[in-house]
């Protein structure tokens, strides 16, 4: 895929996604949130972020909302991961790493297939 | 943490987190100065003076999840060790900038990192702040090398497009150069 050089193109951009936002309606929405604490950051969670993001943009996964929390007092199983699809309940998995991270989009986020030998009880 | 881009990363995720509306995050690589100083700004709630001299110390921490908060002090402990130092100025409702110098080529000084990395992370978790990047280069030579983001141009043009949109990814990866 070209990458886009200047905001001339972004303008394009904003409408094909508008475009695919249209088809999709999205009525179960996935969120994905990274613990962004300093016991998060010193664990990796800036990595894990990044391979979130080259994930969506590779694999060209359209709405998927990425957001951070800060530390949420499980810092011995930073870095931590918590998937939200739709209505259903926050999933959260700890010790993450950047190829979990991708694991998990494709197999919970993507598939819904909840990666339980990797999920931690809040 | 052992990129200072790690460190600026935690330092502004404390401004998101005091509330800021604008952050500003700029590092100046000066080598005729021999001096790597960052730079992290915001206009959040900012702390009294009581707060402000409590910050600094390890065993001191905001958050009520646990007892300890090592972000800033270990980031100070570094500067030192690496022929500079930490301030911080703050004022209550009005903002806080945390400044750290490191002489640049202090063998103990950690290395700059990924700070694009730590940028677009910024930007994608906290897509309510007004972002400004900056990263300026001065050679020795007088030539200067720099970097200036100011997410407004880009978040009005999206509108309500997430930054997470696949061609942005790839448009703001490249702005950031990794």
């Amino acid at each position: 895929m070209p990458a886009i050089k200047s905001l001339e193109e972004l303008k394009r951009v904003r409408e094909e996604a508008l475009q695919k936002r249209l088809l999709k309606n999205a009525p179960g929405e996935a969120q994905v949130i990274i613990a962004m604490g300093t016991c998060g950051i010193a664990a990796g969670a800036r990595d894990v972020m990044k391979s979130v993001l080259s994930y969506l943009e590779t694999n060209q996964v359209s709405g998927v909302t990425v957001s951070q929390t800060g530390c949420i007092g499980l810092c011995d199983h930073e870095p931590i991961l918590q998937v939200a699809l739709g209505g259903q309940p926050k999933v959260t998995y700890g010790d993450v790493t950047p190829s979990l991270a991708e694991h998990i989009l494709r197999e919970h986020v993507q598939n819904g297939h909840i990666l339980s030998e990797h999920t931690l009880t809040v | 943490m052992r990129e200072i881009s790690l460190h600026l990363l935690d330092i502004a995720e404390n401004s998101a987190a005091a509330g800021a509306h604008n952050v500003r995050v700029a590092v100046t690589e000066d080598l005729r100065a021999d001096q790597l100083t960052a730079c992290v700004q915001d206009d959040g709630c900012g702390m009294n003076a009581e707060t402000l001299k409590q910050v600094l110390d390890p065993f001191y921490t905001s958050r009520s999840s646990r007892k300890v908060g090592l972000g800033l002090p270990l980031l100070k402990a570094a500067a030192e060790m690496a022929g500079g130092g930490l301030t911080i100025e703050s004022t209550p409702g009005a903002g806080t900038r945390v400044e750290v110098i490191f002489q640049h080529s202090h063998l103990d000084r950690m290395p700059l990192g990924d700070l694009g990395c730590s940028f677009l992370t910024l930007l994608v978790a906290h897509p309510e702040i007004h972002w400004h990047f900056s990263h300026q280069m001065l050679q020795t030579d007088g030539k200067s090398h720099d970097f200036n983001f100011d997410d407004h141009a880009l978040k009005n043009e999206l509108g309500d497009i997430p930054l997470t949109e696949p061609e942005v990814l790839a448009y703001l990866r490249g702005l950031f150069q990794f």
